[in-house]
């Protein structure tokens, strides 16, 4: 069942605030991924206070850097359920995982956070690990 | 950070590899550990040598990018663990 809309409130607003465009429907997922070209960063958001509590204060730190993905959108797993299926429908061969990020190049999966790779870690060591892809694929700032 | 069952112990939502004294290897989400053993959740079993992997193969994938979650809800007793980790650390 999924969790009361006013409790996770907060949890889309912050991302929303951190200038990701939020996709509800798998209608929109397909649409904002039809854009091949450059990067794109899609973040499975959750509740789950063990990573999610460190991964969005990770992300906004990330998103600092100077390079960064061109498009960014957030999905919410046990929420917006169609839509994370069909961000998952990309991503064939990697396990699901709450919350996770991946990151597009030219439409291609270059980099994936795992919920495990988030789990106990602080906001610093999370944005570490997209700085560390975004200096890698993402020649251009936002 | 935190989590709502704080009573479950340290590892409670953590995604952990429980290595067995045999050639299974699990990975799942740690949901509570017991006198019995380790309750996992979303969790997957690998047998050495299954499928043509190792195990050490196997969670050098797990640790990139997870595992499919096999079994829902599983307890590695207590007697089989040899040790216990987190995949994030891997």
């Amino acid at each position: 069942m999924p969790y009361d809309p006013v409790m996770v409130a907060p949890m889309r607003r912050e991302m929303v605030e951190m200038g990701a465009k939020e996709l509800t429907t798998a209608a929109e997922v397909e649409k904002f991924l039809s854009q091949k070209g450059g990067t794109t960063l899609v973040f499975i958001n959750s509740v789950c206070g063990c990573a999610a509590g460190s991964a969005r204060p990770g992300l906004r730190m990330a998103f600092q850097n100077e390079h960064r993905p061109e498009r960014f959108a957030t999905v919410f797993a046990g929420q917006d359920v169609e839509a994370v299926q069909k961000v998952r429908s990309y991503l064939p061969d990697i396990p699901p995982s709450s919350p996770s990020a991946v990151l597009f190049k030219d439409g291609k999966v270059v980099h994936f956070v795992p919920r495990h790779q988030i789990e106990g870690r602080d906001a610093a060591s999370v944005a570490y690990n997209f700085v560390t892809a975004f200096d890698e694929y993402c020649t251009i700032g936002v | 950070m935190g989590t709502f069952h704080a009573d479950k112990g340290e590892l409670h939502g953590i995604t952990v590899v429980v290595e067995t004294h045999g050639p299974e290897v699990y990975v799942g989400r740690c949901d509570e550990e017991r006198s019995d053993g380790i309750v996992l959740l979303d969790a997957d079993r690998h047998v050495d040598g299954e499928g043509g992997r190792s195990n050490a193969e196997y969670l050098v994938r797990a640790a990139k990018f997870g595992v499919f979650p096999n079994h829902r809800m599983l307890l590695v007793p207590r007697a089989e663990i040899a040790s216990v980790r987190r995949l994030g650390d891997l």
